[in-house]
C-alpha cells in the first residue's frame, strides 16, 4: 500500500534532523497561526497565491530564493564545521552517511532553488516593466512555473524527513547514481526534484523569451533594448537550448533506476561518460544562464549610480551575445580527465578560454562606465565593485582551469570548489543581492535601509575571502572536494581560516535579514518612501511608473525614442505616464488557482513515484491532467479595467508626484 | 606622483603572487616528476599571462571609484560620454592577445602532457607496468612484469617512467598522485592510460580524486618512489607474501572495504586486469597497441561472465 515507505525510514535517531524538523515544525506552526490570527488566509490565497501578476510571482520567487540560502547555508555551514574536526582520527560529528546527503543536497539547492528562483525572481519583477509591458506572454504559465519550482523544493526538504537525499554529488554521476550502488530512495528524490522544476524553469524560459521578442513598447527597437532585458533575453534563449537536455539525462537515468535500462550502467553496454556529456551540455551553459543576468544588473546600476550611459552598450550587447554562443561549445572541459585524445581537449580548452575575452570586455566597460563619472557609493555599488575585484579572480582561475594540462592536477580538487564559489558568489549571488537592493523600491515602495546594506557586503566580501582562498590554497596541496575526513595537517589550518570565514558570511546573512527588518519597520518614513516611482534618478522605463506599479505596470503603453528611453523622456520633458491623457480601458488576465493545483498534484506524484506508491502517483498525474483540462476548457480567464479605476490610481500618483515635487 | 604609484602597486601584487605560488611546497606546486614540474611551470606562465590584465582591472576598478566619485567635484564629468572607439579597440585586442598566447600554450601542452604519450625515455632505461583497478574503497595495483599485486600501495624506481593502464571494478574514480602530475578517471569497462615518473626517492600521497561513495575519503594509498636497489628488494618483500591473487579470492577483495590496509600478493593471475575490463565488454578488450578489441580467455572473465 505504501510502496517502500515505513516508518524505519523517518530518521527518528538522527538528533541533527529530529531537531531541524522539531524546529521547522515550530517555525512553520506559527507563521501559520499567525495568519490565522490576523486572518489573512484569503489575502494571501486571492492576491498571492493565485497571483498571475508577474510582480507579485517574483516577489514570492525572491521570497522562495532565500529560504533556499538559508537552508542551502545551513548545509553549508555543517560541512566547513565537519572539515574543522574531522582531523587526524576525529571522525567528526557527520558520518558519511550524512555528510555526503549533505553536500548533494547543497548544491541542488543552490543552484536550482536559490541562484535559479532568485534569478527568475528579479526577472519577473523587472523584465515585463523595463520593456514597458503589462505583464508577460503567458501569465498562467508563469504562475504554472513558480508553483513547479516550488513544489519541487518542498520536495528536496520533505527528504530531510522521511527517507534520505542523494549520495552521490550536485550532479548525481553514473554509476555511483545508479540502483547498483545506491539503492535508496536519495537519487530518485533528487531526480524527481530536479525534473519537476526543470519544467517550471524551462516554461519561464519559453514565456520571457516571447514576452521580450512579442510585447516590447513601441519603439524599442533591439538595440534600444535595456542591457538587463538583453541578458535575460539571452539567458532564456539558453535555458530554452539547455534545460531539455538536463531533463533528458536525467529521464534516461530515471528509466535506468526505475526500469532497469542501461543508459549509463557499467554493464549492459551503458556508458556512463555519456550521462557527463550529457548533464555538463546543460551544466556549463547553466552557468551562464545564472551570470547573465546578474552582468545585466551590474550594468544598470553601475550606470545609474555613476550618472551617465553605459560605457559601449553595443559591444555590451555583442559580448553578451558571444558569451550566450560560446558557452554551449564548452563543456567538455568538466571532464578532461576522462583520457579523450589531446585535439578534443585542446578544442574544448581553448573554446572555453574564447569567453574570458567577452567576459573581460564587460569588466573594462563597467571601469569605463565609472570613468569620468560621477559614483556615488549607494550600498548597490558596494556590490558592484566588489564583484568587478573578485570576479577577476575567479575568471583568472577559471582560465586556468581551462587548460587541460593544468587541470590534470586542479580538477576535483578544492580549488574547483573555491573558483566557481569564486564566481558564483563574486559574480551571481553579488549581482542578484544588488539587484535586490536596487529594485526593491520599485517592488515595495520603500528604499532598503543602506547602513545594514553595506555592513552586508563588507561580511559577505570579507566572509567570502576569508572562506575560499584557503580552498585554492588547499586545492593546489592536492586535497579532493567531497571528503569527510583526513589526516593531512599541512590541511587542518586552512579549513579553520574556511570555518572562520563561514562565520563571517553568516553574519552577512544576519545582516541582510536585519536589513530587510529595518527597511519594513521603517518603511513610512519619509526619507524611505518612495513616492516618485525613480528614487536613483535611474533611467530605463521601469522607474516612469510608480512604485509599487499598479497592476497593469503603464496606464498608458509609453513609446520608446531612445536607448535608455526614461532618461531621454526625462532630459527632453517628454512624460512618459503620458499622465491626464484620455485612458482605454486594459485588458488583464485573472487570477487562477490552476498553476498551484497542478504543483499541488505534481508534488504528490513526484513523492509517491519516489516511493514506488504507484495507485497515490496515478492519482498525482491524473490530477494534474484534471487541472489542465479544466483550466484549458475554462474561457473565463480575462477582464478589462474600467477607465475610471484606471483614472483613479494614475491621479493619485500624479498627486504623489506633485507633492514630492513641491518637497523638492 | 600618482603615476609612479601604479606599477609599482602593480609589480608588488605580481611579486607576492609570484611568490606565494612558486615559493611554497604545497603537494601541486612542489612537483617531484617531470610531468608535474611542467605543470606547475604551465599554471605559473598562464597565471603571470592572466595577472596583466586582472591586476590593472583590480586596481583601476579602486582607482576609477574614488577618483569619480561624487564627492570629488574636481574630477572631470562627462555625463554623456558612453563611447570611445580607442578604448574599444584596446579593451578587446588586450584580452584577445592574452587568450591567443594561452591558447597556443594549451595546444602545445594538450600534446605535450597528454598523459597517454610515453615520456621520453632516456637511453637504456625500460618502463615498467603498473595496472590499476579502483575498487570499493581500496587502489589494486597489479604488476604484470613481475607477476605481484598489492593494495594501498605502490612502488616504483626513480627516474623511470611508470605506464598505468587503468580501470575500475566499481563506479567512476580518479587515480591521482599530486606530486607527481596528472589524474585520470578509472571506469568500468575501459581502460585509461597514464605515464608518470619521480625524479626524486619519495614517499607520495596518492588519492581517488573523484567522489566515489562512503568510503571515498579513506580511498588512499601511497607511491614510493625507490632507488633501484631499493625497489628490487621491494619487489622481492611483495613476493615473499604468503597471499597470492586469482579469481577465486579476487571477490573476496572487490567487495567493499574501508580504510583497507596495505596488502601484497606474491603472485596475481595473468590476465587478471584485462578481465576485469572484459567483463562489462562481454568479454572484449582493447588492445592499447593495436586498438582492436580481442576476446579475452581468462578464468576471471570466464567467471564473471557467469555472474
Amino acid at each position: 500500500m505504501l510502496g517502500k515507505l515505513s516508518w524505519s525510514d523517518i530518521p527518528f535517531d538522527v538528533p541533527i534532523l529530529v531537531g531541524t524538523f522539531a524546529g521547522a515544525a515550530i517555525a512553520g506552526l506559527a507563521v501559520f497561526g499567525l495568519i490565522t490570527y490576523y486572518g489573512k488566509w484569503g489575502y494571501l490565497w486571492k492576491e498571492w497565491l493565485t497571483s498571475v501578476d508577474h510582480k507579485r510571482l517574483g516577489v514570492m520567487y525572491i521570497v522562495l530564493a532565500l529560504v533556499a540560502l538559508f537552508r542551502g547555508f545551513a548545509d553549508a555551514i555543517m560541512m566547513r564545521s565537519q572539515l574543522a574536526l574531522a582531523y587526524a582520527g576525529n571522525p567528526g560529528y557527520l558520518p558519511p552517511h550524512h555528510y555526503d546527503q549533505i553536500f548533494s543536497a547543497h548544491g541542488t539547492i543552490m543552484i536550482f532553488f536559490m541562484a535559479m528562483a532568485f534569478m527568475t525572481g528579479l526577472m519577473n519583477v523587472i523584465v515585463p516593466l523595463q520593456i514597458g509591458a503589462r505583464d508577460v506572454a503567458f501569465p498562467f504559465l508563469n504562475s504554472l512555473s513558480f508553483w513547479m519550482t516550488t513544489v519541487s523544493f518542498v520536495l528536496i526538504n520533505i527528504s530531510l524527513f522521511i527517507g534520505e537525499f542523494s549520495q552521490c554529488g550536485w550532479l548525481a554521476y553514473p554509476p555511483l547514481s545508479e540502483t547498483q550502488f545506491s539503492p535508496g530512495v536519495g537519487v530518485d528524490y533528487y531526480i524527481w526534484a530536479v525534473q519537476l522544476s526543470g519544467v517550471g524553469t524551462l516554461l519561464t524560459g519559453v514565456n520571457f523569451f516571447t514576452t521580450i521578442v512579442k510585447m516590447r513598447a513601441p519603439g524599442m527597437t533591439y538595440m534600444k533594448m535595456p542591457v538587463f532585458t538583453w541578458t535575460i533575453f539571452c539567458t532564456t534563449v539558453l535555458i530554452m537550448v539547455a534545460f531539455p537536455i538536463l531533463t533528458v539525462a536525467l529521464g534516461l537515468l530515471g528509466l535506468d533506476r526505475y526500469l532497469g535500462m542501461h543508459f549509463f550502467t557499467n554493464d549492459g553496454g551503458g556508458n556512463q561518460m555519456l550521462y557527463l556529456s550529457v548533464i555538463w551540455a546543460w551544466g556549463h551553459p547553466e552557468v551562464y544562464i545564472l551570470v547573465l543576468p546578474a552582468f545585466g544588473a551590474f550594468s544598470e546600476i553601475t550606470q545609474t549610480f555613476s550618472r551617465k550611459p553605459l560605457f559601449g552598450y553595443n559591444t555590451m550587447v555583442y559580448a553578451t551575445c558571444s558569451i550566450m554562443v560560446l558557452s554551449l561549445v564548452v563543456w567538455v572541459h568538466h571532464f578532461f580527465t576522462m583520457g579523450a585524445g589531446p585535439n578534443v581537449n585542446a578544442f574544448f580548452g581553448i573554446m572555453t578560454m574564447i569567453i574570458a575575452i567577452p567576459t573581460g570586455v564587460k569588466i573594462f566597460n563597467w571601469l569605463f562606465t565609472m570613468y569620468k563619472g560621477r559614483v556615488e557609493f549607494h550600498a548597490t555599488m558596494y556590490w558592484v565593485i566588489g564583484f568587478m575585484i573578485t570576479f577577476s579572480i575567479g575568471g583568472m582561475t577559471g582560465v586556468m582551469l581551462a587548460i587541460p594540462a593544468a587541470d590534470f592536477v586542479l580538477h576535483n580538487s578544492l580549488f574547483v570548489i573555491a573558483h566557481f564559489h569564486n564566481v558564483i558568489i563574486g559574480g551571481v549571488y553579488f549581482g542578484y543581492v544588488a539587484a535586490m537592493n536596487f529594485w526593491f523600491p520599485k517592488a515595495f515602495g520603500f528604499k532598503l535601509n543602506e547602513a545594514w546594506g553595506k555592513r552586508a557586503f563588507w561580511f559577505w566580501f570579507i566572509g567570502f575571502y576569508f572562506a575560499f582562498m584557503p580552498l585554492y590554497v588547499l586545492g593546489f596541496m592536492g586535497m579532493t572536494r567531497r571528503m569527510n575526513h583526513y589526516d593531512n595537517p599541512d590541511w587542518y589550518p586552512w579549513m579553520l581560516v574556511a570555518v572562520f570565514g563561514a562565520v563571517l558570511i553568516a553574519c552577512g546573512i544576519v545582516c541582510q535579514l536585519t536589513q530587510l527588518y529595518v527597511s519594513i519597520r521603517d518603511r513610512n518614513l519619509a526619507e524611505n518612501r518612495d513616492l516618485t516611482g525613480d528614487p536613483w534618478n535611474a533611467r530605463t522605463l521601469e522607474w516612469s511608473t510608480s512604485s509599487p506599479p499598479p497592476f497593469y505596470n503603464f496606464a498608458v503603453v509609453p513609446t520608446v525614442h531612445d536607448l535608455d528611453a526614461f532618461a531621454h523622456d526625462k532630459e527632453a520633458g517628454i512624460d512618459t505616464r503620458a499622465a491626464g491623457s484620455v485612458y482605454q480601458p486594459i485588458h488583464m488576465p485573472k487570477n487562477t488557482s490552476a498553476g498551484f493545483f497542478v504543483g499541488a498534484f505534481s508534488l504528490v506524484l513526484g513523492f509517491a513515484a519516489i516511493w514506488y506508491i504507484w495507485w497515490l502517483a496515478a492519482l498525482g498525474l491524473i490530477g494534474v491532467i484534471a487541472t489542465v483540462i479544466a483550466r484549458s476548457s475554462n474561457n473565463d480567464v480575462d477582464y478589462y479595467v474600467p477607465v475610471s479605476e484606471v483614472a483613479r490610481i494614475e491621479n493619485e500618483h500624479t498627486r504623489n508626484l506633485m507633492a514630492a515635487q513641491a518637497a523638492e | 606622483m600618482k603615476k609612479k604609484i601604479l606599477p609599482r602597486l602593480s609589480n608588488l601584487l605580481c611579486l607576492s603572487s609570484a611568490f606565494l605560488l612558486a615559493g611554497c611546497d604545497w603537494d601541486t606546486l612542489n612537483p617531484k616528476g617531470v610531468i608535474g614540474i611542467q605543470e606547475k611551470s604551465l599554471i605559473l606562465t598562464a597565471t603571470y599571462a592572466m595577472l596583466l590584465v586582472v591586476v590593472p582591472v583590480i586596481v583601476l576598478t579602486l582607482l576609477f571609484a574614488w577618483q569619480y566619485r561624487q564627492s570629488n567635484t574636481n574630477a572631470e564629468y562627462l555625463p554623456k560620454w558612453s563611447h570611445s572607439n580607442k578604448i574599444e579597440v584596446v579593451i578587446w585586442v588586450v584580452p584577445s592577445l592574452i587568450i591567443l598566447f594561452l591558447a597556443v600554450l594549451t595546444y602545445q601542452t594538450c600534446i605535450s602532457l597528454d598523459p597517454y604519450r610515453p615520456i621520453d625515455e632516456e637511453a637504456n632505461v625500460k618502463p615498467i607496468h603498473v595496472d590499476v583497478v579502483a575498487l570499493d574503497w581500496k587502489w589494486l595495483f597489479v604488476y604484470p612484469d613481475e607477476g605481484i599485486a598489492t593494495v594501498n600501495q605502490m612502488a616504483f624506481p626513480v627516474n623511470t617512467p611508470v605506464e598505468f593502464r587503468i580501470t575500475s571494478d566499481s563506479v567512476m574514480n580518479s587515480f591521482f598522485i599530486p606530486q607527481l602530475g596528472s589524474m585520470v578517471y578509472a571506469m568500468a569497462g575501459m581502460q585509461t592510460q597514464l605515464h608518470l615518473s619521480s625524479n626524486d626517492v619519495g614517499n607520495y600521497a596518492g588519492e581517488s580524486a573523484n567522489f566515489s561513495g562512503r568510503g571515498f575519503s579513506d580511498m588512499r594509498f601511497r607511491a614510493l618512489a625507490m632507488s633501484n636497489d631499493d625497489y628490487a628488494a621491494w619487489v622481492q618483500k611483495v613476493k615473499a607474501s604468503s597471499e597470492q591473487l586469482d579469481s577465486s579470492n579476487y571477490p573476496k577483495l572487490a567487495a567493499p572495504s574501508e580504510a583497507n590496509p596495505v596488502e601484497y600478493f606474491s603472485h596475481a593471475e595473468p590476465g587478471l586486469f584485462d578481465g576485469i575490463v572484459a567483463k562489462y565488454n562481454n568479454g572484449m578488450v582493447m588492445d592499447k597497441s593495436t586498438g582492436k578489441m580481442m576476446h579475452v580467455q581468462s578464468a576471471m572473465s570466464d567467471m564473471n561472465m557467469k555472474e
